[in-house]
């Protein structure tokens, strides 16, 4: 018998080859993923995958789930609204840094501070790929980008103390370096109940390393093995990213905090008794 | 199919139509509502609100008119009848999802309870000009359909209607109301749930891994699927084949535009529903719709006071544009006169089908009341000369 | 490789679709067996491909598969294939 890949089964294999570029992460975090959703012991059919727009984006359209590529920084309302309908799903946001924290910013606190059950993976590469490498908030101060060709001058978002601020239940950072303990973070995060995220920083070798002189892929890669340090339980005030510096990697938080659903059903039964019967879904 | 009693308040009541709008969505078996507060919307949803929970359904106020827009497509993936409310600026807020759905040919309802604009404009006070905005609103060349009532019970009415046509064509369809309509409080009369028609999702019987979201097996409309059912389908807001799959050429654009357009189109006569009266052997026909369609009735009674003999064609549905109809009134020679909250919208598809055929007049308003009936009146004066 | 994990024969087995290989070398590199090389052969695309070019020392850890961005490598362990 042939071996076959076991990531094939999960991917839309009429869709192979990718766009993705030559070093890009992506392929690398699809791989984690899928690892981490045929381990995380969910049944197949409840697992809803939902991204916004831009490479990362179209990660859902490569798996063989049932996924939804909708508008840009819009999949964690999308995903809301799927979940809310049917808690049954096991909803997961794959989206990029620019769709999930600019245009997508709004939504991600807010689905934190609800504690929504759903996880949300973000494939941080520091800039909008898919429109030619534009700066994001997660850009690092100095770095270029094609709208900041002189060096970015604006703060980024430290993305794990965002999340962690806003409510999430479960922080992690890895890169795509780490892909065994991306994986265990990935597993974890949709096992959790409540808004769990997830950050992998990863290599756009084609529009954020050129520019910055950091190389190909591969050496993108080498860095973030060199560079990075775990500190799980670390303060999250204290991972935020420099162009250059250290990448603190780790688990930094897993708490309980009363879901969204749950708090819901609680009060309404506290206010409405026996006339009302739990939510569970509209059909 | 019947409507489910659990969401039926069967009886006369004396509501607004903000509060009729809610009752039609529970009629509907509407179960999933996400909006965000605006006037003079949010009736609706504050009674939604306090519905809901006791029917089995569920409402979340989003962070923005966005976040709702998109929350209710993902409830209608995962199965559920949904919709959103608000108004002006939130419509605006809205268009990229109204594309959304149209593209992904999401059944679900954007209801538009119209104010003064443009901007903030006049939040209490009311309009009708988001009716261009309704049609054309999001980028792209598309279809959707759009009902105004006029009244609180056509609020239910209406409502009921527009989930119905939205699981028929698998399209965003819009109930455009106006504050006046909103905010009137009339009786209202809910029939026994068993007087209700009900159109229900059409779902796939493909195998699974057999589903293909876009082939309409000849027909306009393509069944359709929820999440969780096992078929791993992909939906996206690009341009793509049978499969759902991304195809990035004008060959698959042109067919996915084709059936996006036509569907609506084709089926026009179907959906469009109109109100007339004494059109038969009038001189001038007042175009109308919404709540500018009830002031219209007295400017209609004032001149067939004078002898005038004039009639009344109301829009009910105002998208598709019923151009069958005016075109038939125009060609039989009967002068046209269409007063609207706004500065000519629905005159301009009123003029676009009449051109060369008959005369046509505007009785524009920027909003914030209705029109004085004197003025309608002076119009059809104008006209009949 | 050490001599006597060579005498123990390999372990595992690398599967290696050089069309979907876009050169990129993750898994050359980050093989902790050191198994791979870029063959010098290209691929209908014009890039390089992995080849195992020490076989003998795979323990089939799949650590190329999971790296691999293009799907184009994995391996197994050979008790599993057999």
């Amino acid at each position: 018998m042939e071996p076959t890949n076991p990531v094939v089964d999960y991917l839309r294999m009429d869709r192979i080859p990718h766009i993705w570029c030559p070093g890009c992460g992506l392929g690398t975090v699809v791989n984690c993923f899928v690892r981490a959703i045929h381990s995380c012991g969910i049944e197949r059919d409840l697992i809803s995958v939902v991204s916004g727009i831009g490479c990362t984006g179209r990660m859902a359209g490569y798996l063989r789930l049932d996924s939804f590529h909708t508008t840009h920084g819009r999949p964690i309302p999308f995903a809301t609204g799927l979940k809310l309908a049917n808690p049954k799903l096991k909803v997961i946001v794959c989206s990029g840094d620019g769709d999930l924290f600019s245009i997508g910013g709004n939504h991600f606190i807010h689905a934190a501070r609800r504690n929504t059950d759903m996880t949300v993976i973000c494939v941080n590469n520091f800039t909008y790929g898919m429109t030619g490498g534009q700066v994001t908030p997660t850009t690092p101060i100095e770095a270029v980008a094609s709208t900041t060709p002189y060096g970015n001058s604006e703060e980024p978002f430290n993305l794990p103390h965002l999340a962690e601020s806003a409510g999430a239940v479960y922080v992690a950072r890895w890169t795509t370096f780490h892909v065994r303990q991306a994986i265990k973070a990935m597993k974890e995060a949709v096992q959790k109940s409540g808004f769990s995220f997830v950050e992998i920083i990863s290599p756009c070798p084609t529009l954020y390393g050129r520019r910055n002189k950091l190389g190909d892929g591969l050496e993108m890669m080498r860095a973030f093995k060199e560079k990075s340090k775990v500190k799980n339980g670390a303060d999250t005030r204290e991972v935020g990213l420099d162009f250059k510096g250290d990448i603190i990697c780790g688990k930094f938080i897993n708490r309980e905090r009363t879901t969204f659903l749950e708090r819901y059903n609680t009060r309404m039964a506290a206010r409405l008794g026996a006339a009302y019967k739990p939510y569970e879904g509209v059909l | 199919m019947k409507a489910d009693p659990k969401g039926v308040m069967t009886g006369a009541h004396f509501l607004d139509g903000d509060h009729a709008c809610c009752e039609g969505a529970l009629s509907a078996g509407c179960r999933f509502v996400a909006g965000y507060p605006i006037t003079p919307s949010t009736e609706v949803v504050e009674r939604i609100a306090a519905r809901f929970p006791m029917v089995g359904g569920i409402f979340i106020q989003m962070e923005d008119e966005i976040a709702s827009s998109i929350a209710i497509q993902g409830a209608v993936w995962a199965g559920a009848k949904a919709m959103t409310v608000t108004s002006g600026p939130g419509f605006s807020l809205m268009m990229e999802h109204i594309g959304l759905a149209v593209m992904l040919e999401t059944p679900c309802v954007f209801v538009n309870v119209q104010r003064g604009g443009p901007s903030t404009g006049l939040p209490t006070l009311p309009g009708q000009a988001d009716m261009m905005q309704a049609r054309w609103g999001s980028h792209g060349d598309y279809e959707i359909i759009a009902l105004c009532p006029n009244s609180p019970q056509e609020c239910y009415d209406l409502t009921i209607k527009a989930f119905n046509l939205a699981e028929t064509y698998r399209v965003p369809v819009m109930l455009m109301m106006d504050e006046c309509v909103g905010h009137m409080t009339e009786k209202v009369v809910i029939p026994d749930a068993g007087e209700i028609d009900i159109v229900e999702r059409r779902f796939t019987t493909a195998k699974r891994g057999e589903y293909l979201p876009y082939e309409t097996y000849g027909d306009w409309v393509p069944p359709m699927v929820k999440s969780g059912d096992g078929h791993y389908f992909h939906m996206t807001g690009l341009t793509h084949d049978e499969r759902g799959y991304p195809v990035m050429n004008a060959e698959a654009q042109e067919k996915c535009v084709h059936r996006i357009v036509n569907k609506i189109k084709e089926n026009a006569d179907d959906i469009i529903l109109l109100r007339e009266a004494d059109t038969e052997d009038a001189d001038v026909v007042v175009v109308s719709y919404g709540i500018t369609s009830r002031v219209a009735l007295k400017a209609i009674s004032m001149a067939q006071a004078e002898g005038i003999k004039v009639g009344h064609l109301r829009l009910i549905t105002a998208w598709p544009f019923p151009e069958t109809r005016i075109r038939q009134l125009a060609d039989q020679g009967k002068a046209l006169v269409m007063p609207e909250l706004n500065y000519g919208q629905m005159y301009l598809e009123l003029q676009r089908v009449v051109e060369g055929r008959t005369r046509s007049h505007l009785v524009p308003h920027g909003g914030g009341t209705v029109h004085d009936p004197e003025v309608i009146f002076r119009k059809i004066k104008e006209a009949v000369q | 490789m050490s001599e006597s994990k060579k005498s123990n024969g390999p372990r595992g087995k690398v599967t290696i679709n050089s069309e979907l290989c876009k050169g990129c070398g993750f898994c050359i590199e980050f093989c902790p067996a050191d198994v791979l090389d870029f063959s010098n052969t290209f691929n209908a695309k014009g890039y390089h491909p992995p080849r195992a070019a020490r076989p003998e020392n795979c323990t089939g850890c799949d650590l190329c598969g999971i790296y691999c961005p293009d799907f184009a490598i994995f391996g197994v362990l050979i008790k599993a294939v057999a």
